[in-house]
């Protein structure tokens, strides 16, 4: 079975604080990290390839230090990787991305399924993995949280819902993206760490795969940012401290007119 | 490259080196440099400058015979023939927006024996309904509903297409706006006409929070956007309001899928789903073990709200994944939520810090979780919740 995982690296949000004086985030020493949905997607790519054979290709489309990333994900099992970069890629929308990582996929060639995360931490657009699926014809299954079985020609998985969960069938190939629920990601092993250091690291510019340049970059994207903002900070609340009693009665006296409303 | 600094016109000032989310911008000889490495021609630093130094080049297509998208357009999510709340919601936002643009508001319906629709959605503002009624439709599937939809809006053309940010609407409309090729936002927190040139406005957290964008789609129809749960107020209804009514027929081929749903499952411990509760009781690792939520359930019934969870009482098996608030769980904005034993680290906050009223308890004083709350007691939460409930509950009369 080919395997491709979509990932993408992003700041390390843990580390973003928030600057009081000027209410905007402080962004210096903040580490780059994989994606947490996408650790779930790789893992469960390396899963599959446990359970049916194959190869776990992983893509992304980012700068050239998104290498790190790839490397990474080598170390928990990925047998490859692919660095989608190129100049002309950015200022790249939803639209234009997902239309240029399908491009990538294509060159790929002959893939029976690709694994997206639900949304990245950064964006939480959700819109790239569906986008990936629709510029390839493929049939998607969103927020996937475990695959029953493979076999056919056919995938049976669980896609979590509001109310539970659906027991869906698809053709393949498909595109699926994956919720934290689907599993627990490995630590990196010795051998994945020997791996990842030496690991070629296939690179694909635009020049590399056949796509038609009005639709990347800026030019393809039709969604601009007019205006960037900071928003009010929350004023200051007010915090009761004390004796339980008289503090559990302030509060209920402050709310709740608001909550019979 | 796109972007250029007028060095003419750069005088220096530094500012557009802070709001860059990238880093990439530096100052050499008292002018701004862009790094292209770390350059994603995001735009963010060309509307800081406030002396046009910086210019962004785009030479963008086109939507064809674009002056003919005309109307505002609600997606009337609906399972079991009941219409799902966040519609009521698009509807209120919408006709606030067919109004400013001077055009009609519609609503499109893609299921099985839902006719009853109709009559709700125009008393809550809308002036048309479309109705796809299909046996194949009765469950979503993405295949068939996006071609479905696709169809429908090729055929009447808006301008403006707003859908509910649900597993659901998520699904379908990336689908759909790559099948259109335009420009989709998701999450959106406000929607306005610009009174210029009557673009949609679109406006959300952008770079993992703390930020927002507005955004605008200039040159592509219809402009679509998501919006969540409880963003924006849900429309009054009138019945004395009158609207049209119009079946779509669509062709067999259009229904036809390669994915099926073999069975649907509800799960008992989310009935209540967190997206659409008014109030939030949510615990985090100050809960010590599952048994504990049971006081976070009563307060939460005494209050009619729902009961949620950080990502640490998850990761430690105590809470369903599907009650997890923040990053990689939900986002929510109810009215109120109560953050009990929550430390409040930026995962969480992210999930949570759009609430009308945030409420918190917990032991530190210090718990980052104090920075965002409008109200909160520093204590033991398991002395002053079940003071909460039986004080909430004489003074709420219930």
């Amino acid at each position: 079975m080919k395997i491709v995982v979509c990932m993408k690296q992003v700041p390390d949000t843990t580390q973003v604080k928030i600057d009081p004086q000027t209410n905007t985030l402080v962004r210096e020493g903040v580490q780059s990290i994989i994606n947490p949905f996408d650790v779930y997607a790789i893992e469960e790519g390396v899963r599959l390839r446990e359970r049916f054979g194959g190869t776990v290709t992983v893509v992304t489309m980012g700068p050239p230090q998104a290498e790190n990333a790839l490397r990474e994900a080598i170390t928990v099992g990925a047998d490859e990787a692919v660095l989608v970069s190129d100049r002309a890629f950015a200022g790249s929308d939803t639209l234009a991305t997902g239309y240029i990582l399908a491009m990538a996929i294509k060159k790929i060639g002959d893939v029976d399924i690709i694994i997206c995360g639900k949304q990245a931490s950064d964006g939480d657009t959700a819109q790239v993995g569906p986008g990936i699926a629709t510029q390839l014809d493929l049939p998607q299954v969103t927020y996937v949280n475990k695959i029953e079985d493979i076999k056919d020609g056919h995938a049976v998985m669980h896609r979590m819902t509001e109310e539970g969960y659906e027991i869906v069938q698809t053709s393949m190939p498909c595109l699926i993206t994956v919720v934290k629920e689907i599993n627990e990601p490995r630590l990196p092993s010795l051998k994945g760490k020997m791996k990842a250091k030496s690991a070629p690291i296939k690179a694909m510019k635009a020049i590399d795969m056949d796509v038609d340049e009005s639709r990347l970059g800026l030019t393809g994207s039709p969604t601009w940012v007019s205006k960037i903002f900071t928003p009010p900070s929350r004023p200051k609340g007010e915090i009761f401290e004390g004796e339980a009693d008289a503090c559990a009665d302030k509060l209920v006296s402050t709310l709740k007119d608001h909550l019979k409303g | 490259m796109g972007i250029e600094i007028i060095k003419d016109k750069c005088t220096g000032c530094t500012i557009c080196t802070k709001v860059c989310p990238f880093c990439a911008l530096t100052m050499a000889d008292k002018k701004a440099v862009i790094d292209f490495d770390k350059c994603t021609l995001c735009g963010a630093c060309v509307d800081s400058c406030k002396f046009h130094a910086i210019e962004l080049k785009r030479e963008n297509s086109r939507t064809p015979n674009l002056e003919q998208y005309k109307g505002v357009w609600v997606f009337g999510e609906q399972k079991k023939g009941k219409i799902q709340s966040v519609v009521f919601e698009l509807l209120g936002k919408g006709r606030e927006l067919a109004d400013k643009r001077g055009v009609e508001l519609s609503c499109v319906v893609l299921g099985h024996n839902i006719q009853g629709c109709a009559e709700e959605l125009i008393h809550l503002g809308a002036d048309n309904v479309y109705i796809v009624d299909a046996s194949e439709l009765e469950n979503f599937i993405d295949e068939a509903y996006t071609k479905v939809l696709v169809n429908v809006i090729r055929k009447y053309r808006p301008e403006i297409f707003l859908c509910g940010a649900t597993v659901l609407g998520r699904s379908l409309v990336s689908r759909v706006a790559v099948k259109l090729h335009t420009g989709l936002t998701a999450d959106c927190t406000a929607l306005d006409i610009d009174p210029k040139e009557g673009f949609l406005m679109q406006t959300r957290p952008a770079f993992g929070g703390n930020i927002m964008a507005t955004i605008l789609s200039k040159n592509h129809r219809p402009q679509m956007a998501t919006v969540r749960h409880k963003v924006f107020k849900a429309a009054v209804v009138n019945k004395s309001r009158t609207g049209k009514v119009i079946k779509e027929t669509v062709d067999r081929t259009l229904l036809t899928s390669r994915t099926k749903i073999l069975d649907i499952v509800e799960e008992v411990t989310a009935t209540v789903n967190i997206a659409e509760a008014d109030i939030i009781v949510s615990g985090g690792r100050g809960m010590k073990g599952p048994e504990n939520f049971a006081i976070l359930e009563e307060l939460a019934q005494v209050l009619g709200g729902a009961v949620g969870s950080s990502r640490a009482a998850v990761d430690s098996g105590w809470m369903p994944y599907s009650h997890q608030v923040g990053q990689t769980g939900k986002t929510v904005c109810p009215k109120v939520y109560i953050a009990c034993g929550i430390s409040g680290q930026i995962q969480h906050l992210v999930g949570m810090q759009s609430s009308e009223t945030i409420i918190a308890i917990n032991k530190d004083p210090d718990a980052p979780i104090f920075t965002v709350a409008d109200f909160g007691i520093v204590g033991d939460l398991f002395e002053v919740v079940p003071l909460l409930t039986k004080k909430f509950k004489a003074a709420l009369n219930r």
